[in-house]
């Protein structure tokens, strides 16, 4: 067992009957990381997270977290980890601080420490001044944020978020990943369910691709992309001159140009060849109005993934048809 | 496999939540004002009947819980009728309005055992039963040494005393009944009938169907049946099955309890009577004798039905 790691996960499976919810499935997630768990629903990530809890009994392999196995110290494992289930409920009928204070005694704070932590938690979270409001009030943005608060009063060395910014707006879902990415500034490590790649790909150092109970993928997203994308970087230039399409082929490391619209061109390169694309567009005297480069987005990549999968699957069948 | 650490850590952060949500509810002042009218009604109607009998009855006090005047019924009888609906109305959500709240896997991530949720629980709705009865039973005591103007003996407040912890079990038994469904049912709606429909069938029901069945078991005998007398075995199997019901159970214990001329709760054959002095009231323990094989019985069911309860919620998954 590494000293940095805070989850480690080997073999982990659940299954239901005789049809397995997680397959075999092991990762590591270290000190002040955040992990992504990303995949379809149904894949197994939920399962996963409650195995981790110890809310679910685990079928077979092993797992600790913070150094605990969470089927035998139930308590030490849920006294270190704070978790917000996807689409959290508080009662409605108490005020934010209220739902917190019974928390807290439930975690077993003292009175004394049990107001500071709360105060700091709602202010922390821009709930301050909704403290005393009741939760009966509250958006499921706020609701999300009172969840954080939560863990953040609770001083958990991992919180576990499922689907975190699922039904959230635009605004209420930057607020919350403004949180959770302080999570990390301070040493909590964070682990992520999500089907909002997008999203996702901003805040999480690492992810697990999920799918059918198994990881199909893992790590970082610009390894992931080099994986399943070939490693192909893409820039788009919108610059007016005639036969600049034709100058911009010959630049090394270019294999492909390819008109996407008026004036705009698209660069299939094996590097990032902003530069020299660049110098090119001046030295024929264009107008360049702009220039970027794609990351590999990891919605791609997902997009690719399961495009691929099912061509092998395909590929399968017609080769079986074949063998017939 | 040994778990680390209480089962009982928290047990009471959340019977004093679930107390206060109790007796600050809307759903508990309704049916505490129901009971509190509908017994003040039977009282009244039981104060009248004894100022007109004026009867010279050792045990008159008792009497304000017994005594029934057309059309009301006893006070009694109205508890027996009223507070399973009391239970069933504090613990029919109890575990899946968290559940469809989803904040039951928020509390269950805090360092605490499923045990002390549903315990907590448990106890909090006995607690508040406690507090109403207890009211309640004061507010007869008072009420009648006001409107009657003779004051209790020992062994009336004993004796009612008694009454108000047994009518604290019964009220347990349909708690714990409710709170079996609220864990069995997803939707509270769904549990609230089933547990109303149990209640419906033992109460109202089931006295009716157990004489039908128990005629089926031992059948009557024709020559009994020509002088006009029951069948002693068909009477028997009759009693051991309307025994199975709470109600039943209750009514038997109560009417021990609080008519101290009670000798036996079953049928009672002459060799039994040999050397009783009919009428004349039994000691306090004595009729506690009888009343114990139905105490027992109750609390016995108490404990079963949190159990299987407590069975079913320990290998529940918690998705939400």
């Amino acid at each position: 067992m590494s000293e940095q790691a805070v989850i480690e996960a080997k073999n982990l499976t659940k299954t239901y009957g005789s049809t397995a919810a997680v397959d075999h499935i092991s990762f590591t997630v270290g000190r002040g990381e955040i992990f992504g768990l990303l995949g379809p629903n149904g894949a197994g990530k939920t399962t996963t997270i409650l195995m981790l809890l110890g809310l679910t009994d685990i079928s077979g392999g092993e797992v600790r977290v913070v150094g605990f196995d969470p089927a035998r110290q139930p308590l030490s494992v849920k006294r270190r980890v704070g978790y917000l289930p996807d689409t959290v409920g508080f009662y409605d009928q108490m005020s934010a601080a209220d739902n917190l204070r019974y928390t807290a005694r439930l975690i077993g704070f003292k009175k004394a420490e049990r107001e500071e932590k709360i105060a700091g938690a709602l202010e922390r979270v821009g709930l301050a001044e909704q403290a005393d409001k009741r939760v009966g009030t509250f958006s499921r943005g706020m609701r999300q944020r009172l969840g954080l608060a939560e863990i953040l009063m609770k001083g958990a060395q991992v919180a576990i978020l499922d689907e975190p910014t699922t039904g959230l707006d635009p605004h209420a879902t930057s607020e919350l990943l403004g949180v959770i990415r302080s999570f990390k500034a301070e040493g909590v490590s964070v682990l992520l369910s999500s089907h909002m790649l997008e999203r996702v790909q901003s805040i999480c150092d690492r992810v697990a691709l999920f799918n059918g109970g198994k990881i199909a993928l893992m790590g970082t997203v610009a390894e992931l992309g080099r994986e399943i994308l070939g490693g192909g970087y893409v820039v788009d230039i919108e610059a007016d001159g005639a036969g600049l399409a034709e100058r911009l082929a010959l630049i090394p490391g270019v294999s492909g140009v390819e008109r996407t619209g008026i004036g705009k061109l698209r660069l299939q390169a094996d590097r990032d060849v902003r530069p020299e694309a660049a110098v090119e567009v001046v030295a024929m005297q264009g107008r360049l109005k702009f220039l970027g480069v794609q990351e590999p987005s990891l919605d791609t990549i997902y997009t690719r993934y399961f495009e691929r999968k099912a061509e092998e699957a395909n590929a399968l069948k017609d080769g079986a048809r074949h063998a017939a | 496999m040994q778990r680390e650490g209480s089962a009982f850590a928290g047990l009471g952060v959340v019977m004093l939540k679930e107390l206060s949500d109790h007796l600050t509810s809307v759903r508990m002042r309704v049916l505490e004002w129901l009971v509190v009218l509908v017994a003040l009604a039977a009282l009244y109607g039981a104060i009248q009947q004894i100022k007109d009998t004026t009867a010279e009855d050792p045990f008159l006090f008792l009497r304000l819980f017994t005594i029934s005047r057309d059309p009301l019924p006893s006070f009694v009888s109205f508890i027996s009728f009223l507070v399973p609906l009391m239970a069933i109305g504090l613990g029919f959500d109890a575990v899946n309005g968290e559940y469809n709240r989803r904040t039951l896997s928020r509390i269950l991530a805090q360092p605490i055992y499923r045990d002390a949720l549903l315990f907590g629980k448990f106890l909090a709705g006995l607690a508040t039963l406690a507090i109403s009865l207890l009211a309640l039973w004061l507010l007869v005591i008072g009420l009648g040494l006001l409107l009657v103007g003779i004051p209790p003996g020992a062994e009336e407040i004993g004796r009612s005393f008694l009454f108000l912890l047994i009518t604290i079990i019964y009220a347990g038994v349909w708690l714990a009944l409710a709170m079996l469904f609220s864990i069995l049912f997803r939707s509270a709606a769904t549990a609230a009938l089933v547990t109303l429909g149990i209640w419906l069938f033992i109460t109202f029901i089931w006295p009716v169907l157990a004489g039908a069945v128990a005629q089926i078991i031992v059948p009557l005998d024709p020559r009994y049946v020509s002088l006009g007398l029951p069948t002693p075995g068909t009477a028997e199997a009759e009693h051991i099955l309307a025994r199975l019901s709470p109600t039943t159970l209750f009514a038997e214990v109560v009417v021990a309890i609080l008519d101290p001329t009670t000798r036996s709760l079953g049928p009672i054959y002459l060799s039994q009577m040999q050397g009783a002095v009919l009428g004349a009231p039994l000691p306090i323990g004595e009729s506690i004798l009888i009343a114990w094989p139905q105490t027992v019985a109750m609390i016995a069911s108490v404990i079963l039905l949190f159990v299987i309860g407590y069975v079913i919620f320990q290998r529940q998954e918690v998705r939400a």
